[in-house]
């Protein structure tokens, strides 16, 4: 790709007096992880598709402090988020869009307590309205009929509830919609959650990532399809540990819509 | 001697009732050590999840086979127990089968009883099976060896047990009633129908009435006792939860299993903290009126609120939280059933100093370190797949969190790189060294 993806700010945005229809959360992980920025772009070419009206708050974003508070440090956690709150709020931002569950799930649930009322959704949730407005096309393309599993995150499945919606463009796509044992409200956690992403694991006979990879391998899948980036990298690790990077590869819901596309 | 009889009934019925009613009220001043917290709001929704979850028993049916014969034996035990309400009264005024002048209904109830003692029966045979000779992951964890694991096999013998007597002591009532026995039988003919133990009269056979009387009265007798017995082996058990599902799933969290609350006193400082404004005297005051300022965290049973001190005796340490953990499941030392057991043992322990010396007195122990240890916290991935799995409505995560709370902010003692991922988010504002004013150079790459 030659020319750089355009990405509106917010602070541009006001510049212009504009309001944008929803501001993209990008996080910390799709901000600066390599693997998680793929994920990024491919989200905001979908938008740029749709003809979506988005911008992020790129320098003015913060971590959320998702990670401080699920490890305890709850005066982190509430600095950060006040000052995300007093930066969204300067803005007047109404609804937030993000691709990760993680982000997703604090500015829900645990800002509204600190004075922060949005309206939130995951990326798969918006990509869904955007697909049920019309504005969106999901055909099959180049995934159709591949056996693809779907790894629930624990912050967007039971943490909040949503099974549905990544499930829904994955069938979109006509795959092969594959189920692990451990699915859904049963789905197993990848390891990465509660701040374990920046540790290292306690002592024990295997690694949490390797044991969901092994009930994904079950299925014999050709994709396991993720929702959140630090899923996406603790399953890719596993599978790598599995020595099957060769024919089994870890993709984001988003991405999987866009390459379909070609986009 | 009947009158005999019937006082000593009293006394073993009031002697019961009264030991159980001192259990619950310990039970209460102990959960009552924990910190108040409001729970009073959406009773609407709070009745229609405890209808669901405890009466309903819909996490439990999610094992279907377990499920299925927990719903037999938790069904059959309820509703067996209506008939000792007509055994109270027959024990008090000297009476025989008091309710049968319900005629063909009278029939009907005893008849269905027999069935679902014999459906009781096996069903505990069955568990005792599950638990003893298949090796099932969630039965075979650390901290059930030793009085956890007996105490769930004694319940089963118990109920065996107790099975057995109702029908041994309607098969010899039975009896009694064929051979037109005084005070058994009655001139409206046969009262009650004996589907089960009407197979067990063979035993009976050639029996005279006298032997007969001393049969059914033992069975009789033991059966009401063991009864009372039960109600009061509860308190020590974890089968204290066939009372307390019901308050437990009535008081649990309603909002999204991810959201986790915020703290009220770090809100406060942040606040203070934020805002040049601010009085920077007006928050410690109010502070100086509740003694000393406030603990971030738990570190012990006082520190956690009433409904997880609630959640700690409910538990039923079935272990279907240990099963679906991943930290457990991958060796690590975490078991969200022991965070459990730990906090009422540890609750169990305070209680038993303020039953002794009238108030807590330090013991030198608390719930951190003693009981639970910081590598079982640190390995927990706050994935709530306990909180899901738990058919009783059990959070054992926020416990997970509260201890957290108290390692990350009174004693600064987190993991190496976790400390490093903290400061970092303080510095950049992301948990890696990366710059915040590089943020958004992924748009330019490429
Ligand atoms: S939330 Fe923690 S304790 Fe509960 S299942 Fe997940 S890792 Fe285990
Ligand atoms: S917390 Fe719930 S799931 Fe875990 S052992 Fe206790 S009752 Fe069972």
């Amino acid at each position: 790709m030659a020319e750089a993806l355009k990405v509106p700010t917010m602070a541009e945005y006001m510049a212009q007096g504009k309001k944008p229809e929803v501001l993209f959360w990008v996080g910390c992980a799709g901000s600066f992880d390599d693997r998680a920025k793929k994920i990024t772009k491919a989200f905001v070419k979908l938008l740029h598709n749709a003809k979506v009206d988005f911008a992020v708050l790129g320098t003015e974003e913060s971590c959320t402090g998702d990670p401080a508070k699920r490890a305890g440090n709850e005066f982190l956690f509430q600095m950060q988020a006040v000052t995300n709150i007093e930066v969204l709020n300067g803005y007047e931002i109404k609804k937030i869009v993000t691709a990760c569950p993680h982000c997703f799930n604090t500015i829900k649930n645990e800002y509204p307590g600190l004075g922060g009322n949005y309206e939130v959704l995951h990326h798969t949730q918006f990509l869904k309205s955007l697909l049920a407005e019309g504005r969106l096309k999901v055909e099959g393309g180049k995934f159709k009929g591949k056996r693809i599993t779907f790894h629930d995150p624990c912050y967007l499945g039971r943490g909040n509830g949503e099974y549905e919606a990544p499930r829904d463009l994955l069938r979109k796509l006509e795959v092969e919609l594959l189920e692990m044992r451990n699915c859904k409200e049963k789905g197993m956690c990848c390891g990465a959650g509660g701040a374990q992403m920046f540790k290292e694991p306690e002592p024990g006979n295997k690694d949490v990532n390797i044991e969901r990879t092994e009930q994904a391998m079950e299925v014999k899948p050709e994709v396991i399809a993720a929702g959140c980036p630090f899923c996406n990298t603790m399953m890719t690790d596993g599978v790598k540990g599995k020595n099957k990077e060769d024919s089994v590869e870890v993709m984001d819901v988003a991405e999987l819509i866009a390459n379909a596309q070609d986009l | 001697m009947q009158i005999i009889a019937q006082i000593l009934f009293l006394i073993a019925l009031v002697a019961g009732i009264g030991f159980f009613v001192r259990n619950i009220r310990r039970l209460i001043r102990n959960i009552n050590l924990g910190k108040e917290i409001d729970r009073s709001d959406n009773s609407g929704e709070r009745f229609g999840k405890m209808a669901k979850i405890a009466l309903g028993q819909s996490k439990m049916v999610k094992r279907p086979i377990s499920g299925f014969l927990h719903v037999i034996v938790y069904v059959g035990f309820i509703i067996i127990n209506i008939e000792v309400l007509e055994i109270i009264i027959d024990g008090l005024f000297g009476t025989h089968r008091i309710l049968s002048f319900m005629g063909g209904f009278y029939s009907f109830l005893i008849g269905f009883f027999e069935i679902l003692a014999l459906l009781v029966f096996v069903g505990v045979v069955v568990f005792w099976i599950r638990r003893n000779l298949i090796n099932i992951y969630r039965f075979l964890g650390n901290e059930l060896k030793g009085w956890p694991k007996n105490d769930a096999n004694y319940i089963l013998y118990f109920e065996m047990v107790l099975m057995i007597l109702f029908l041994v002591m309607n098969a010899t009532d039975y009896q009694l009633q064929l051979n037109g026995a005084p005070h058994y039988s009655s001139e409206a003919g046969i009262m009650g129908s004996f589907p089960v133990s009407q197979f067990l009269l063979p035993i009976f056979d050639g029996m005279s009435n006298a032997t007969l009387i001393i049969i059914e009265r033992t069975a009789w007798w033991l059966h009401i006792l063991g009864i009372l017995f039960f109600l009061n082996y509860l308190y020590y058990s974890k089968h204290l939860h066939i009372l307390l599902a019901f308050p437990n799933v009535y008081y649990s969290k309603l909002q999204p299993q991810g959201e986790f609350n915020n703290l009220q006193s770090v809100t406060d400082e942040v606040k203070l903290m934020m805002d040049p404004d601010a009085d920077p005297f007006a928050a410690p005051a109010e502070e100086e009126e509740e003694g000393e300022p406030e603990k971030f965290g738990a570190s012990d049973v006082f520190d956690l609120n009433r409904v997880q001190l609630l959640n700690s005796y409910t538990c039923t340490e079935c272990g279907r939280c240990t099963s679906e953990c991943p930290a457990n499941r991958t060796g690590k030392k975490l078991s969200p059933r022991k965070i459990m057991m730990d906090t009422r043992d540890r609750l169990e322990e305070v209680g038993e100093i303020i039953n002794k010396k009238g108030k807590y007195e330090d013991n030198g122990k608390q719930l951190l370190g003693d009981f639970i240890l910081e590598e079982e916290l640190w390995a927990c991935t706050t994935c709530n797949a306990c909180v899901e799995a738990c058919p009783v409505g059990i959070d054992p995560l926020s416990i997970i969190v509260e201890m957290r709370r108290y390692l990350m902010m009174e004693q600064s003692s987190a993991p190496n790189e976790l400390a490093i991922s903290m400061t970092n988010i303080e510095n950049n504002g992301a948990p890696w060294p990366y710059n915040q004013q590089d943020r958004l150079n992924w748009a330019k790459e490429n």
